[in-house]
C-alpha cells in the first residue's frame, strides 16, 4: 500500500496494468464473442438464403411457375403450378378463419375487458396456443376431421387457423392498446355507443396494424409442413381449386420441398429447391414489408 | 320525481333499437371468439387424448420404458424417441442459450444504433425460415460437411463418447440437433433482446460510474437482474425444440436404436409422427402415434406455463408490464 505511492513516476506512460489490464482483456473477449455470436448468426442466414436462391433460381423460370409437375417424380422439368396454388387456396381459407375470430378475441381484451382477470387468463390461454407444437395440432384435426372421412384442403386450413389464430390476436391487441384514449373519449362525449365507436374509430385507426400482424401470420402459415403432410398429402395430379372436396387433397409448396428432400432423384430434388426458392421469397418479402409497415403504423398511432 | 324523469327521457339521446342490438352484439360475438378458443384448447387435449385411448389402454406408462418399434408385430414403446427427443433439444439448447444471449446482448448493448437497426430483423429473419426449407439445406448442405467432419472431430474429441466413430450418412442425432440450434437462436436472442432493454439506465450507469468495464456491467446488473426472463427464454426455446417435427423427420436418419455417439441416426416424438402418421398401419399404431402427440402436447403445455409462471413469479416489472 505505501510502495505503490513511493514509487510512483510522473513520466510513466497512462497504460492500464495488473488488475485493470486482465479486466479489460476479459472485457474484450466478452465483446468479441458477442459480436461474433451475432456474425455468425447473420451468417447462417446468409448461407441458408444464399444456398437456396442459388440452387432455386436456376430452377426458375416462367413455366416453373406455370406447368403441372411430371406424371412421374423421377422425370426432369415440370413446374410447380398445382402447387402454388394449393399453398394459395388452404392458406387464404386458413386466413378467413382465424383472422375474424383473432381481431374479436383483440376486441374483447383490450374493448371489454382491458385489465380484468379474464383478459389476463386470455392472454395466458393465447400464449400456451401459440406454443403448441404444429404436429400435435395437426394430429388433432386428423382426430377431428379427417379420420373416417379422408383427406382435405380445409382440414389443413382449419390446422394453419389454429397456428394463425393467437399470432393475429396477441399482434391485434398491441397494435388496440395502441389506439389513443381520446378517441375513446372523443367519441363517449359525442354520446357514440360503444359498438359504433369499435366499428367506425377503434378498428380503422388499428387496421394497418391489425393487417400487418395478419400478413406476418400468413409468412409464418405458408411455410408449415406438419399440418400439410399429415392433413393435405394425397392428391390427383393437377391444379384443383376446391378444398372441401373430401378424400381429395390440395398439392402445396411446403410438401413439394419435403417430398422432394426425401428423394434421391436430382430431378426430385431440383424441383424441392425451386419450390423453396418461391416459397422462402415469398415469406421474406411478405414478412419484411409487414415489419416496415408494422413499424410506420405505430410511429403513427404512438404519435 | 317523475317530472325529474320526465325531463330526462326528453333530453336523453334517442336510443334506437339497432344500437341497444349492436353493442350487445359486438360485445357477444367478442366473447364468443374468446369462448371458441378455450373450446378449441380443452377439445385439442380431449380429442389427442381420445385418440390415444387404445394404445393407453394397452401400454399404460409401460409406453414410456418400451424400447421396441415394430409396427409390424404391433409392439410400440416410446423410450428410443424420448431419447432422441432429450438429446436433441439439449444439446440444442446447450448451444443456443450463450449463443442466443450473447446475440441479445449484442443488440441491446454493445452495438452501435445503426448496426442493431439492420442486424436485429436480420436474426428475426432467421427463424421466420420455414422449418421444411432449413431441414432441406439440412440434408443437402449441412449433412454431407457434417460427414466430412465426423473423422476430424472423432480424431479430436473421439476420448468423449458421444463423439463415436464416423457414419455414412451425415443423418444424425448430431445435425438434427445444429439444425434445432439455428431454429431456437433467433428466439432466445430476440426475447433477451427485450429483455436487456428493460434494465433501468441508471443501474448501468451507475456501474459504468463505479470504473466497471462493458462486460462487469452485464455480468454484475444486466444478467442478475434479467436472470427468470432468460430462463425462460431458454424454455421456451426448449419447447419449440421438442416439438419440430419436419427438419428434425429430415436430417435425422429414422433410426431405432439408442447410441451414445451423436453421429449416429434416432428419432424424436414428433419426427416419428410426421413420418409415419401419413402410413401407419394398424389402429394401434395410429393410437401409438397419438399417444406420441399426448407426450408432447404435454410437454409443450408444461414448458410454455413454466415459462410463463417463472417469468411473472420472479419479475413482476414485467409481469404488470401490460
Amino acid at each position: 500500500m505505501t510502495t505503490a505511492e513511493a514509487t510512483w513516476d510522473p513520466a510513466a506512460p497512462l497504460v492500464p496494468t495488473g488488475n485493470l489490464r486482465r479486466r479489460l482483456i476479459v472485457n474484450r473477449i466478452a465483446v468479441g464473442g458477442a459480436t461474433l455470436a451475432a456474425v455468425a448468426a447473420v451468417a447462417v442466414l446468409g448461407i441458408v438464403t444464399w444456398t437456396v436462391f442459388h440452387k432455386g433460381a436456376s430452377q426458375l423460370s416462367l413455366g416453373f411457375l406455370t406447368h403441372n409437375p411430371p406424371r412421374f417424380p423421377g422425370q426432369p422439368g415440370g413446374g410447380i403450378a398445382p402447387a402454388i396454388v394449393g399453398t394459395a387456396v388452404i392458406v387464404a381459407l386458413a386466413t378467413a378463419m382465424a383472422m375474424p375470430l383473432g381481431v374479436l378475441i383483440a376486441l374483447y381484451m383490450t374493448e371489454f375487458a382491458r385489465g380484468s382477470r379474464s383478459a389476463a387468463f386470455m392472454r395466458v390461454v393465447l400464449d400456451l396456443m401459440n406454443g403448441l407444437p404444429s404436429i400435435v395440432i395437426a394430429v388433432f384435426v386428423f382426430g377431428l376431421v379427417v379420420v373416417g372421412h379422408g383427406q382435405s384442403g380445409y382440414a389443413a386450413s382449419i390446422a394453419l387457423a389454429i397456428i394463425m389464430l393467437p399470432l393475429i390476436a396477441r399482434s391485434s391487441q398491441e397494435v388496440l392498446l395502441l389506439v389513443p384514449g381520446q378517441l375513446r373519449e372523443a367519441a363517449d362525449a359525442l354520446g357514440v355507443r360503444r359498438w359504433r365507436t369499435v366499428l367506425g374509430v377503434i378498428l380503422p385507426s388499428a387496421m394497418g396494424g391489425i393487417l400487418t400482424g395478419t400478413l406476418l401470420a400468413i409468412a409464418r402459415a405458408a411455410g408449415e409442413t406438419a399440418p400439410v403432410l399429415i392433413l393435405c398429402s394425397i392428391f390427383s395430379p393437377g391444379i384443383h381449386l376446391n378444398p372441401f372436396s373430401v378424400g381429395q387433397g390440395l398439392d402445396n409448396i411446403p410438401i413439394t420441398v419435403f417430398t422432394g428432400s426425401e428423394q434421391a432423384d436430382p430431378a426430385s430434388q431440383a424441383r424441392a429447391w425451386g419450390a423453396a426458392f418461391v416459397l422462402l421469397a415469398f415469406i421474406l418479402f411478405t414478412s419484411l414489408g409487414a415489419r416496415a409497415l408494422l413499424n410506420r403504423n405505430r410511429r403513427r398511432l404512438s404519435g | 320525481m317523475s317530472v325529474a324523469l320526465r325531463r330526462n327521457a326528453a333530453t336523453r339521446p334517442r336510443e334506437r333499437l339497432g344500437d341497444r342490438v349492436g353493442d350487445f352484439a359486438i360485445k357477444a360475438l367478442c366473447a364468443l371468439a374468446c369462448l371458441v378458443v378455450l373450446v378449441l384448447i380443452v377439445d385439442i387435449a380431449y380429442k389427442v387424448i381420445s385418440g390415444a385411448h387404445l394404445a393407453i389402454a394397452k401400454y399404460g406408462l409401460h409406453f414410456l420404458t418400451a424400447s421396441e418399434w415394430k409396427p409390424n408385430f404391433d409392439r410400440f414403446g416410446a423410450v428410443t424417441l424420448l431419447y432422441g427427443t432429450a438429446v436433441t433439444s439439449g444439446m440444442a439448447l446447450v448451444l443456443a442459450l450463450p449463443i442466443g444471449v450473447s446475440i441479445g446482448l449484442f443488440l441491446s448493448l454493445l452495438a452501435p444504433q445503426r448496426l442493431r437497426g439492420v442486424i436485429g430483423p436480420l436474426v428475426e429473419m432467421l427463424a421466420a425460415i420455414p422449418s421444411v426449407i432449413l431441414g432441406l439445406w439440412g440434408i443437402i448442405v449441412l449433412a454431407p460437411a457434417i460427414r466430412d467432419a465426423e473423422p476430424w472431430l472423432h480424431r479430436t474429441l473421439g476420448f468423449i463418447p458421444i463423439f463415436g466413430r464416423p457414419e455414412t450418412t451425415g443423418a444424425s442425432i448430431f445435425t438434427a440437433a445444429l439444425i434445432l440450434t439455428i431454429m431456437i437462436v433467433p428466439i432466445i436472442a430476440s426475447i433477451s433482446r427485450d429483455l436487456f432493454l428493460t434494465v433501468p439506465r441508471e443501474l448501468q450507469d451507475g456501474a459504468i460510474a463505479l470504473g466497471s468495464t462493458q462486460w462487469e456491467v452485464v455480468r454484475g446488473v444486466i444478467l442478475p437482474s434479467t436472470a427468470s426472463g432468460v430462463v425462460s427464454a431458454a424454455i421456451l426455446g426448449l419447447g419449440r425444440a421438442l416439438g419440430e417435427a419436419i427438419a428434425v423427420a429430415q436430417v435425422i436418419g429414422a433410426g431405432n436404436l439408442i447410441h451414445t455417439s451423436f453421429f449416429e441416426s434416432g428419432d424424436t416424438l414428433a419426427s416419428r409422427i410426421a413420418l409415419q402418421f401419413p402410413g401407419a398401419l394398424s389402429k394401434l399404431h395410429f393410437a401409438s402415434l397419438f399417444y406420441l402427440a399426448v407426450i408432447l402436447l404435454a410437454l409443450g403445455l408444461l414448458s410454455n406455463l413454466a415459462a410463463q409462471l417463472i417469468m411473472r413469479r420472479f419479475d413482476p416489472q414485467r409481469a404488470h408490464a401490460r
